[in-house]
This record gives C-alpha cells, sequence and structure tokens, in this order.
C-alpha cells in the first residue's frame, strides 16, 4: 500500500463516527462593523511603530516625494501598476534613479526604497495586505528585499476587522500581511522591530474620495480576482 | 502502546524521564530567572490583547469547532487538500512517520544538487529530526529564525514551541554569537538590537545565495490548496520568496476546511502566541509561486494515533501558540528541555504521549498539578487537565502488574461486597498499632499516614 493509501486508511479508521460538526459562527463576522476607522488604523500603525501619514488623496504624490527626499533615498523602486505621479520626484541636485519595470533581487539588494499600493488594510490590527498578482503590489521580493517599504492606503480599503479583510481576500493567491516592520522578540520575549525584511515601514493614508485614479471596491485593485 | 494499536511516532518525542530531568532544571538558578522573566512579560502581554476583543469567547468556540471539523473529517479535507494542491503544480508527498518524511526530503534536496538548505522555523521537521537527517545526508540546514538560530549556534536543544531560546538572557545569546558566529563583531553587545542585527547581516548572504528551503505551515486550507504562513522577522518571507525550491512539511492536522475559517486563527493565534493584535508577517501561497517549484510533506507520524483515541484526540487541534506554556506554574519552573519532546509544557504533556504511545512518554502526564490554567488560556479550548487524567489511567493500564495494581485489584475485590468491606475495615483497629511502626518509604517522606478510629462507623450504627 503507498505511504497515501495508508495514512488515509489510518484516518478512515482512527477517525469518530459523527458526521460534520457545526461550527458556530456567533464572533463578529465580516460586513457588521462598517468601515474601517481610519484613526483606530493610524494608532494601531504607530504602536508597531511604522511610520504614518494621513493626506488628501491629492496629496498623495507630493507626500511621498518628501518623504523618500526626506530620507535620502538615491534608488527606489516603485510596483509597475502604481500611478506614474508615485514615483515622480521633483527635480534634485542629486539624482534619484526611479525604477518602475521588472527587477532582479540583486537590483533590490541596491535599492533603498520600494513604492506599492495595497489591497486591503485592517484597522483593528493595524495590517496592510498586499496582493502580489496585483501589478500595483507588485512580485514578493519587491516588498521584502529593500529596507523602506513605504505603502499607500486609500481610505477605502481600510477595513474594520480581520474577518472583513478575509472576505476581501478570498480568491487571492499570493498574499503578504504586514504589521509594521519586521520585528523579533526571541531575546527574553522583548519586542524589537527590524529584522530581515524591511526595518522601515511608512505608510501613507489618503484620505477622501478625490482619489487619481477609477474608483474601486472596497479591497479591490485593478485585476479580476477569480483564483488564478 | 498506541491507541487501537495504531503505529505510534518517532523523531524528536521523548527523552529522560520528566522527574529526573525536571530535578536538574530545577537547580538551574539562572535559567528559573529566565523563564520567569520571559513568561511573565508575555503573560501579561497577552491577556492584554486578549481582553481587547469582546468576542474572544466566539472565536475560540469557532476555533474549536472548525478543527473539530477537519479531525471528524479529516480524510476528506486531506484529499481535498491534495487535489487542489497538485492541480495548481504543487508535488504532494505523504510520511508514515519521521523516517519516511526525511527520506522524502532528503531525497528532494539531494536531486537539487545543493548542499545547504534555509530553513522557515518548523516544529514538524525538528519533531522528525530533519537537520540530523540531512546531515547524515551532507546537507548542511541553516536555522533562519533567530531563536532557532541561537539554538542552533550553540548546540543547544529547543525548549519552547514559540520562542526556542527562551530558557536563553541576553548575556547568554550574546556569548554564544561570539563564540559561534562567523565574521561576527568581537565587541557584540547583548543590547538585543545588536543581537538582532548580527543575526540579520549573518544570515543576509544566505537568503541571497541558498536555493532550496523548508518550511512549516501553520494552516493548510483543504479548499484552496493555500499555505500560511505566521510569522515575525521576516525570515519566513526571504525562505518563501527567494529560493527555486520550496519544501513545506506539514502535519496531516494542520488544514483548516475553507479560507474563511482563518478568520478565525488569524485572530486567535498571534494575540495568544506573542501577545501581538497581529505578528508582522503572515504568507499566503497557493501553488507554486513566480516560478518556483513547491513540493508539500504530508506528515502522520503518530497523529492517527491521537486522533483514535476519542478522549484524546482533541490534543490536534492545538495550533502550536504556546500560551498554554507561557501560563503553566510547573513550565515555568522546569524549562522546555525537562519534558525531553519538541512538544513541551502542558500541550507537549498530552500530545507527546500520544504521539508516540504512552509506554514511551510515560512521565509526561503527571508533569502537571492539574490547575487549569493551560485550558483557560488554550485559544481553541483543549481541555489539557481531563486529558492529562485519561492519560494517566493509560499509562497505568498499559503497565504490566505492580505492587499499587495488585493492591488496588484486591481492594476492589473487597469494596464489592459488603460483607467482605466490613470484615476489612474493622481489622483497622489493628492499623492504629501498625501507622506507628510501619514506615511507609516515600509515601510517609511528605505525608502523615492517617489513624484509623477506634470504632468503625458501621460498628458505631449497630450499637445506636
Amino acid at each position: 500500500m503507498s505511504a497515501r493509501d495508508e495514512v488515509l486508511a489510518r484516518v478512515r479508521r482512527a477517525k469518530g463516527p459523527e458526521g460534520p460538526v457545526s461550527v458556530p459562527r456567533e464572533y463578529r463576522a465580516a460586513g457588521t462593523r462598517g468601515a474601517g476607522d481610519l484613526d483606530l488604523f493610524a494608532e494601531r500603525l504607530r504602536d508597531y511603530r511604522a511610520r504614518v501619514r494621513v493626506v488628501d488623496a491629492d496629496q498623495v504624490a507630493t507626500t511621498i516625494a518628501a518623504a523618500l527626499l526626506e530620507r535620502g533615498v538615491r534608488r527606489v523602486v516603485a510596483a509597475p501598476g502604481t500611478p506614474a505621479g508615485w514615483s515622480n520626484l521633483p527635480d534634485q541636485p542629486d539624482r534619484v534613479e526611479v525604477v518602475r519595470g521588472a527587477v532582479t533581487v540583486d537590483t533590490l539588494e541596491r535599492t533603498d526604497a520600494v513604492v506599492t499600493a495595497c489591497h486591503v488594510a485592517i484597522a483593528e490590527t493595524g495590517t496592510i495586505v498586499l496582493d502580489h498578482d496585483a501589478a500595483d503590489q507588485g512580485p514578493r521580493a519587491l516588498t521584502l528585499v529593500p529596507d523602506y517599504h513605504l505603502v499607500v492606503v486609500r481610505a477605502e480599503q481600510v477595513v474594520a476587522g480581520v474577518p472583513d479583510a478575509v472576505a476581501a481576500l478570498a480568491g487571492v493567491r499570493t498574499q503578504t500581511w504586514i504589521s509594521g516592520p519586521s520585528a523579533t522578540s526571541d531575546i527574553e520575549l522583548e519586542r524589537v522591530e527590524g529584522v530581515h525584511g524591511p526595518r522601515t515601514l511608512e505608510v501613507v493614508i489618503a484620505r477622501s474620495t478625490r482619489f487619481p485614479t477609477t474608483s474601486h471596491p472596497v479591497g479591490g485593485s485593478d485585476q479580476n480576482h477569480g483564483i488564478r | 502502546m498506541t491507541f487501537l494499536g495504531m503505529p505510534a511516532g518517532g523523531g524528536n518525542l521523548t527523552g529522560t524521564p520528566f522527574p529526573k530531568a525536571a530535578r536538574g532544571a530545577l537547580g538551574d538558578a539562572q535559567l528559573r530567572r529566565n523563564l520567569a522573566k520571559a513568561t511573565t512579560t508575555i503573560r501579561t502581554k497577552r491577556a492584554g490583547v486578549v481582553g481587547e476583543l469582546p468576542d474572544w469567547a466566539e472565536l475560540r468556540a469557532a476555533g474549536a469547532a472548525i478543527k473539530d471539523e477537519v479531525l471528524a473529517n479529516l480524510d476528506e479535507h486531506l484529499v481535498r487538500f491534495e487535489e487542489a494542491l497538485t492541480s495548481r503544480g504543487t508535488h504532494v508527498h505523504w510520511a508514515r512517520d519521521a523516517d519516511e518524511a526525511n527520506r522524502i526530503i532528503t531525497d528532494l534536496v539531494k536531486a537539487t544538487g545543493t548542499r545547504e538548505v534555509i530553513k522557515v522555523k518548523s516544529m514538524a521537521t525538528v519533531e522528525i529530526g530533519l537537520n540530523e537527517a540531512l546531515a547524515d545526508a551532507g546537507v548542511h540546514a541553516v536555522e533562519t529564525d533567530l531563536a532557532e538560530l541561537i539554538v542552533q549556534l550553540g548546540n543547544d536543544k529547543s525548549s519552547h514551541i514559540l520562542v526556542p531560546a527562551i530558557h536563553r538572557n541576553r548575556t547568554e545569546i550574546r556569548d554564544v554569537f561570539r563564540r559561534e558566529m562567523p565574521g561576527v563583531d568581537p565587541d557584540l553587545t547583548d543590547d538585543p538590537r545588536a543581537l538582532a542585527e548580527a543575526a540579520r547581516r549573518h544570515l543576509r548572504q544566505k537568503f541571497m545565495t541558498v536555493d532550496v528551503a523548508i518550511s512549516g505551515a501553520n494552516f493548510g486550507v483543504a479548499e484552496t490548496g493555500a499555505l500560511v504562513v505566521v510569522e515575525s522577522e521576516g525570515n519566513g518571507r526571504m525562505c518563501l520568496t527567494l529560493p527555486r525550491t520550496l519544501i513545506s512539511v506539514v502535519g496531516i492536522e494542520k488544514l483548516v476546511p475553507s479560507w474563511r475559517d482563518l478568520e478565525v486563527f488569524l485572530q486567535l493565534l498571534p494575540r495568544s502566541s506573542t501577545g501581538e493584535r497581529m505578528n508582522p508577517y503572515t504568507s499566503v501561497w497557493t501553488g507554486p509561486t513566480e516560478g518556483q517549484t513547491s513540493h508539500v510533506v504530508l506528515v502522520d507520524n503518530g497523529r492517527t494515533a491521537t486522533l483514535a483515541d476519542p478522549d484524546g484526540r482533541a490534543a490536534l487541534r492545538c495550533i502550536r501558540c504556546s500560551a498554554c506554556l507561557n501560563s503553566c506554574p510547573v513550565y515555568e519552573r522546569t524549562g522546555g528541555h525537562a519534558y525531553g519532546s519538541t512538544y513541551p509544557g502542558p500541550i507537549g504533556a498530552v500530545l507527546s504521549p500520544q504521539l508516540t504511545g504512552v509506554d514511551r512518554n510515560p512521565t509526561l502526564p503527571f508533569a502537571s498539578s492539574l490547575c487549569g490554567v493551560c485550558y483557560d488560556v488554550c485559544p481553541v479550548a483543549i481541555d489539557i487537565p481531563s486529558m492529562l487524567v485519561h492519560l494517566r489511567s493509560r499509562v497505568t493500564e498499559s503497565k504490566r502488574t505492580t505492587p499499587e495494581s495488585t493492591a488496588m485489584r484486591a481492594l476492589s475485590w473487597v469494596m464489592s461486597d459488603a460483607r467482605r468491606w466490613g470484615r476489612l475495615i474493622r481489622l483497622g483497629k489493628f492499623g492504629r498499632l501498625a501507622s506507628r511502626h510501619v514506615p511507609l518509604p516515600g509515601w510517609s517522606a511528605a505525608r502523615d499516614l492517617p489513624l484509623p478510629p477506634k470504632q468503625t462507623f458501621r460498628d458505631w450504627w449497630e450499637t445506636r
């Protein structure tokens, strides 16, 4: 008998005779708590020592430019599907290289910053979720290798709780849930921010509905989200 | 003997008998200070973030029921999971036990031609002894989780599910790094920031160059074939993303039926384990991603033996949060090594003996005061105290005749008949004499033998 058949046969012998178990779902389910509270979201992010800037939607591009220049970046990668304005840095005496196409891991290793959008965000936990099949969020390495990640969250992408986000993510194949910069609690269970992932997470929260791209449903992006 | 003769699990699940191992640990003042500090910190954090959720009890009930559903129909969920994985191009392998899992993984690694693999923290791979098996085949496994790295560099053993190096304080960790980490700054301080930075530098090159990664999984979604890894440092993301080949080792009980079920566990797990509202990074991938080759190894290793016991199978609900370890008065004093298994603490005391069969772990069900705090904090409501009592009786049953069992059988024969019992208790009068003069070694060292009364209740009743 193959290992597969033997393990399955053991399971059938071992499991009880009872049929399906009914699952009580009395907790706060998706769609029952309204929109996510932006102030709470910002507070939770700051708790993780992420940097947070809350701006009007039409200020996003200038806010990104200011943040990148403040940090003194030399090379920045923007996810290819992000609005062009997000990587338009005003003329500077020192040239800053902006990359928007496909990049190798070696290039990313020599990149100071990455700019992306997100798929959905959770106010209660200060979590931002990326869909790596969406062009404005990019493949996984993009937001992993550079030491600084700037992510733009549109106000309408912020949901109240985890169940709301899980509902918005049904069918999204490759996801990264990000709650603050990388951290460890492995030494005396004391939290230290900044290990292997980006050591700085900067979140630009874009208020209002005057966002300069077409309107999206909550959690939606510019792609079809059936399982691919 | 495992339950109903189901084959037992092997690997790193047994050690020195608990009382003996605990005696050594209890004499280590440094260890007890380290553990008390760490567990106190984490207990406070957990209580804070659990208290924030008004629906914690409801989430806990749902979590328990979802896992019970997985166990009640595990064969169907496994087959669905396998179909979802293979339809996307993931290679699925099945392993009856630790040896078979190690063989499968070693062959997969050798086929890539690499001599080095990077690893995401994974309890399943510690359980099966994968690093040792790979080393025997000439492959070096690099642990990339900070605590696992501390344990690996220090030639040490894990003592905690979540924080394997919890028994080490910052100074001890600095000393391990100074001694064992190639190219480390000889003036490295014991500031946790500096230690984390040293680990970052040490591992960066590995992430960029090693081509095969081995992970576990916190959850597998039967419906979609999605795998979930919950972590903090980003080492998991590095391992899952950069190498060309990814091998994920998954215990067969790690499934959830549907994507939606994660809405429960992604609330229960981070708050119970690190005491955070959410862990820094959770990776979800469905099938081979971004050109990788992806393998999943489904491991039994005693899980079906655990499933076979109706009074013990709920141990398989465990999502490895470690809240029971952090809350346990016994664990806090003995540390994890005393349990001798990959799975220490209260959950280890019920899981390890079931995976191996109680005869190979007969002392663990007794490594508890039955205070019940482990049950209170368990996010999937595993009634560990009742299970411990149940396993104690299994241990007793599994043992052949002992003086105690002979005495109990004799007593049972006497007590099942009123006349026999009446005659025996009258003999108690003589016990008044005996109790003063017959020492019971061991038993009476910490207890007083009660003095039998001059007249039994029955005699008194008859004289009324």
